[in-house]
């Protein structure tokens, strides 16, 4: 096989696998950046989003609009459970907000497991997407969704990029990521803010919940607990709180993964979790700053 | 009404706030006048900063009315408190120091121009509309404290001197009828604080401001300040001109008295 076209199909791996943490962990360090919050209901936004979806198509809605009307409705969850069961305890310590988001996590975890039982189900991707794209006599393979996911994630982060550098309301989140009580006294409205971090956020990890399910085949209540261990990790290694370093931190961690399976010896490949939770730790250890050496103060 | 009521735009009466078993102000009764620069002095620990977070909505108080142009604000949200008209600085700035000196002043000039959420989600022309006028207004303040040129250089990486002024001017681009200044020229040599001196002047009359300064430079507040209120221990020890405030003998004792407490 020849060493370029391993390498291209391997770089293709890593970009499917880092785009989908690079969406989960965008939404963790935006809610971190401005709460200083640990949110850990941020993964149950991947199993709407993914339950919304597969609910809408059952029900005969076009697979594209069912995508669509999962993505807001995830988008909508986030902002409920912020209006709900944040909004309330803001400003409490680190403590009260860990364990009302862990309560959170469980409720609606178990919420899924109770409408949608706790066995996996088929996540009813059409056939189109699920074809396998063959070249160079095989030694290139890629599906459709592959493609999709990648292209799904550019889209994204353009938009935020845009949303976040040059709409006022991205300056107020900015602004409100900075100094939340100096936000306060320039009469920014903090909640709206706050909400609408929710509502983007959340929209991201829906969107991942529904590449998720269509690249592995499955929806199942618990679908969001590794990406999110994984997208804490991405955000770590970039730098938490900051947009940039989870995208950075997200295709990293995913080309990681993909270096481990690819170019150690296979009797090693079982140890690839572990290889990866080692490299957090040298990061929380040594740099616990991240890459873009976020420090105190988050930047968005 | 009487004409003296129309004429006051803050009133504090009975305001009071310990913190554990310390009392940091005692039944304050303050009215500061419209279009008026209006001193609070006082040795440390006197009560300047609970009665600037007081009236702020940084603190809520344990007893006492505030009102504010005829409504009571007492214990309103700071958020509300900027809405209503009353801006403020701190003793050292609070910038947002990572986004551009012109992003500080947009960020505080949207209050000004509040856009709904279906205008501020479409991006229709009320939306490009208020964005304009903040622009407007964030460029005007940017040429009042001369830092045009710095416009989108960090607020962080400012020198100190021109990070107070920005502060001052991120404190008037959210529209306030009341300004209330934190020690506004602290870390500023002699020049910087006549300009800041001119500059407060000029604002009140051409912004139609009324002025609170709380500040340890007594030549600033005196000359500054159209009356003084005197502070010592959370309680009013004299208030008046700033000729009658140096002439008076309790004040002299206080400040004497707190300069004793310093050297020993």
């Amino acid at each position: 096989m020849s060493p370029l076209l391993y390498l291209t199909q391997q770089t293709i791996n890593a970009l499917a696998i880092g785009s989908l943490y690079a969406l989960v962990s965008i939404g963790l360090s935006l809610i971190f950046g401005i709460l200083r919050m640990a949110n850990f209901a941020h993964g149950d936004m991947m199993m709407v989003g993914a339950f919304a979806t597969l609910l809408l198509v059952h029900a005969g809605v076009p697979f594209g609009v069912a995508v669509v009307g999962g993505v807001l409705i995830g988008a909508l969850a986030g902002a409920l459970v912020e209006r709900i069961a944040y909004r309330p305890v803001r400003g409490s310590s680190d403590v009260t907000l860990l364990l009302t988001s862990l309560a959170v996590t469980y409720i609606l975890e178990n919420l899924g497991i109770l409408i949608f039982t706790s066995s996996p189900q088929n996540f009813p991707l059409p056939a189109l997407l699920d074809d396998v794209v063959s070249m160079f006599d095989g030694q290139l393979i890629f599906t459709r969704i592959n493609v999709l996911t990648l292209a799904a994630t550019g889209v994204a982060l353009l938009f935020l990029g845009w949303f976040v550098t040059r709409t006022t309301m991205g300056l107020g989140m900015r602004a409100a990521a900075e100094d939340l009580g100096a936000a306060n006294i320039v009469g920014l409205d903090v909640n709206r803010l706050i909400i609408v971090a929710f509502v983007l956020a959340s929209g991201f990890a829906g969107l991942a919940g529904v590449l998720w399910a269509a690249q592995s085949g499955v929806v199942e209540p618990a679908m969001g607990f590794t990406p999110l261990l994984k997208a804490f990790i991405a955000a770590i290694i970039g730098g938490f709180g900051s947009i940039p370093g989870a995208v950075l931190g997200g295709f990293l961690l995913g080309a990681l993964e993909t270096m481990i399976v690819a170019f150690l010896p296979s009797s090693i490949t079982p140890y690839r979790d572990a290889i990866v939770f080692a490299l957090l730790i040298a990061f929380l250890l040594f740099r616990p700053a991240g890459i873009l050496r976020v420090q105190g103060e988050a930047k968005l | 009404m009487t004409g003296a009521d129309t004429d006051a735009l803050l009133v504090t009466s009975g305001l009071t706030r310990t913190f554990g078993r310390l009392v940091a102000l005692r039944n304050l009764a303050i009215t500061v006048r419209r279009n008026e620069i209006f001193g609070v002095i006082g040795p440390n620990g006197s009560g300047k900063s609970t009665f600037f977070n007081l009236v702020t909505g940084f603190i809520r108080a344990d007893a006492g009315e505030i009102t504010f142009d005829g409504a009571p604000i007492a214990n309103l949200p700071a958020t509300e408190i900027v809405r209503r008209g009353i801006a403020r600085t701190f003793q050292g700035t609070r910038l947002f120091r990572g986004l551009s000196v012109r992003d500080n002043l947009l960020a505080a000039a949207a209050l000004r121009s509040p856009v709904n959420w279906w205008d501020g989600l479409l991006g229709t022309p009320v939306l490009a509309r208020a964005e304009a006028a903040s622009g407007r207004r964030a460029d005007e303040l940017l040429a009042m404290i001369s830092l045009t040129a710095r416009a989108d250089a960090k607020a962080g990486d400012l020198p100190y001197g021109d990070q107070r002024r920005l502060e001052l001017a991120r404190a008037l681009a959210t529209g306030p009828r009341l300004l209330m200044l934190d020690e506004p020229a602290a870390g500023m040599d002699a020049a910087e604080t006549k300009a800041l001196l001119d500059l407060i002047k000029d604002l009140r009359k051409r912004e139609n401001l009324t002025v609170i300064v709380v500040e340890h430079d007594m030549e600033l507040i005196m000359n500054l300040c159209d009356r003084v209120h005197v502070l010592a221990q959370g309680e009013t020890v004299f208030e008046g001109t700033p000729a009658e405030v140096q002439a008076h003998p309790k004040v002299r004792d206080v400040y004497l008295g707190a300069d004793e407490e310093a050297a020993a």
